[in-house]
């Protein structure tokens, strides 16, 4: 038998249809408003000439990008070591301030401090502390390169980070779970690798992931110990046209790199929003 | 097989458990009821070492296993336990759920594991479910997969604590035939539960738990059918009017 939709389901369907027409007129008209009004204030500035005419020179953007690009090079490659090491520290550190084991109590202290100290002390400040401390105690075995000191800054400050949200996905997961482990007669450490960490980390890996775009705009700022890197370049650049189109430049490629990354945590978030609501757990 | 002897328990000023002594032979089947609160599962929760006592012994083979010093994975490694909530681990699918003990905590290679898992599956019905995740079973399902779960390391004694209470009728029946089938094989369990229907069916002895005593025991037919203490009068009544006996 052939279903026959009845007339009530065909003008629910035609309601439904109008009242999402209507939303796109709505967003439409309000997109071209808001985007007329930012136009006229911004071109009606008094300065918006001189301002067009120093950041978004596209002479200048062209000079400049080889350059720029190469420096971007640099951060690309800085972000991701700093990544792997920060999830490696961060997860240690969690690992060492969730346990309970008395021998690890030494760890457990130095874990809380370490957070407490790098979560509250500025990025800039560890990097000039660093990349300026630690070459002048002239200790010759330690590293002195502007770009290995300024990793190792990023990894101090975002491991801080990534072990507090690490944490609090380890304690998110129900205890009935760790108990349901135990009662198998799983150990500690069993538990808490097959059973607890795999669903603690897929609580947080959409606020972990946004930890890790943070990062990645913030290798830039390794440009105020020297490093070449395209802020820095962006900045040579600038100094010889006293033009700023460099740094727009560079702001846009930061942004480029970032983007695919945040789009995916989005999508990543939205997704689990969605298993949660359909499982009942909201 | 397990002698409870003496057992106390309190939380704070809280006493929980008064001086429970019980036992339970090879193959036998005891069957817990009282209301709740009545110490049901803080007793089966003693027994497999998720909580401490504060007097008394457990013996399982003989073996004191309440004595300082023991390790409690290699007690809880010989005894089943299955929950109200099921407890199975949601990131694990319902064969890697059964595996996770015989692999890790027994040391059987992953291809045996898989092998005898699948056997079991197949055997209650649930052989098409085996690469599915829990969420996406029902609750009848997920039940009988945490009990075989608890059964595939052949554990001496098999702890149930109200594993139906959180189940419609229905998923009840599923479950319940799946513990007869166990007790059909011999398995020895101390079981606690509101079904009287079943407790009839299973129980080789039932155990009336009154705050944290046990007021009466015996075979299903006394227990149920000529109670002696005014209280255990009194929670068959109300059973009664529950429409639940």
């Amino acid at each position: 038998m052939s279903y026959e939709p009845s007339a009530l389901r065909l003008q629910r369907e035609e309601a439904r249809r109008r009242v999402s027409r209507h939303s796109t007129v709505v967003a439409l008209l309000s997109t071209l408003a808001i985007g007329a009004v930012l136009a006229i204030v911004i071109t009606g500035a008094p300065g918006f000439k001189l301002v067009r005419e120093s950041f978004f020179n596209p002479h200048y953007a062209r000079t400049a990008f080889p350059s720029v690009l190469s420096g971007l090079w640099l951060n690309l490659r800085v972000m991701i070591v700093a990544e792997i090491f920060v999830l490696i520290f961060g997860l240690l550190i969690a690992l060492a301030r969730t346990s309970k084991s008395p021998i690890l109590y030494p760890v457990r202290l130095l874990a809380t401090i370490y957070t407490d100290i790098f979560r509250g002390l500025p990025l800039l400040l560890v990097l000039l502390l660093v990349g300026l401390g630690v070459p002048g105690l002239q200790i010759s075995w330690l590293p002195n390169s502007a770009v290995t000191l300024g990793t190792i800054s990023l990894i101090l400050t975002y491991s801080a980070y990534v072990a507090e949200v690490i944490r609090a996905g380890i304690e998110a997961v129900n205890p009935a779970q760790r108990m349901a482990g135990r009662a198998l007669g799983l150990s500690q450490s069993q538990t808490q690798r097959y059973v607890i960490l795999p669903q603690a980390l897929r609580k947080v890996t959409p606020p972990l992931l946004n930890d890790l775009v943070s990062l990645q705009k913030d290798s830039g700022l390794i440009s105020v110990l020297g490093a070449i890197d395209a802020i820095r370049a962006a900045g040579i650049e600038t100094a010889q046209s006293f033009n700023f189109t460099p740094y727009l430049v560079a702001g846009a490629l930061f942004v480029a790199l970032t983007i695919p990354l945040t789009r995916f945590t989005d999508w990543l978030t939205r997704k689990q929003d969605r298993a949660r609501v359909q499982q009942g757990q909201w | 097989m397990l002698e409870i002897n003496s057992l106390r328990k309190s939380y704070g000023s809280d006493l929980v458990l008064k001086e429970i002594s019980t036992s339970l032979a090879e193959h036998e089947v005891k069957v817990l009821i009282g209301a709740s609160g009545s110490g049901k599962s803080t007793l089966l929760r003693s027994i497999n070492l998720l909580e401490g006592i504060d007097d008394g012994q457990i013996f399982l083979d003989g073996q004191d296993i309440t004595e300082v010093g023991i390790n409690p994975d290699e007690v809880r490694s010989q005894i089943g336990s299955v929950f109200q909530s099921f407890n199975l681990f949601p990131h694990l699918n319902v064969l890697q759920n059964i595996t996770l003990a015989p692999r890790f905590v027994h040391g059987v290679a992953k291809e045996i594991a898989v092998t005898e898992a699948m056997g079991l599956l197949e055997r209650f019905g649930l052989g098409d479910k085996a690469k599915q995740y829990p969420d996406l079973l029902s609750g009848g399902q997920q039940q009988r997969v945490a009990i075989l779960r608890a059964v595939i390391t052949r554990p001496k004694v098999l702890l149930l604590d109200e594993v139906t209470s959180a189940l419609d009728p229905i998923l009840i029946a599923e479950v319940l035939s799946l513990i007869s089938e166990l007790k059909g094989e011999g398995m020895t369990m101390m079981i606690a539960t509101h079904e009287m229907g079943f407790a009839k069916r299973v129980a080789d002895q039932v155990l009336f738990l009154h705050q944290g005593e046990i007021l009466e025991s015996g075979t299903p037919h006394t227990i149920l059918e000529s109670p002696d203490t005014p209280e255990l009068k009194e929670f068959l009544n109300a059973l009664r009017d529950a429409g639940r006996l």
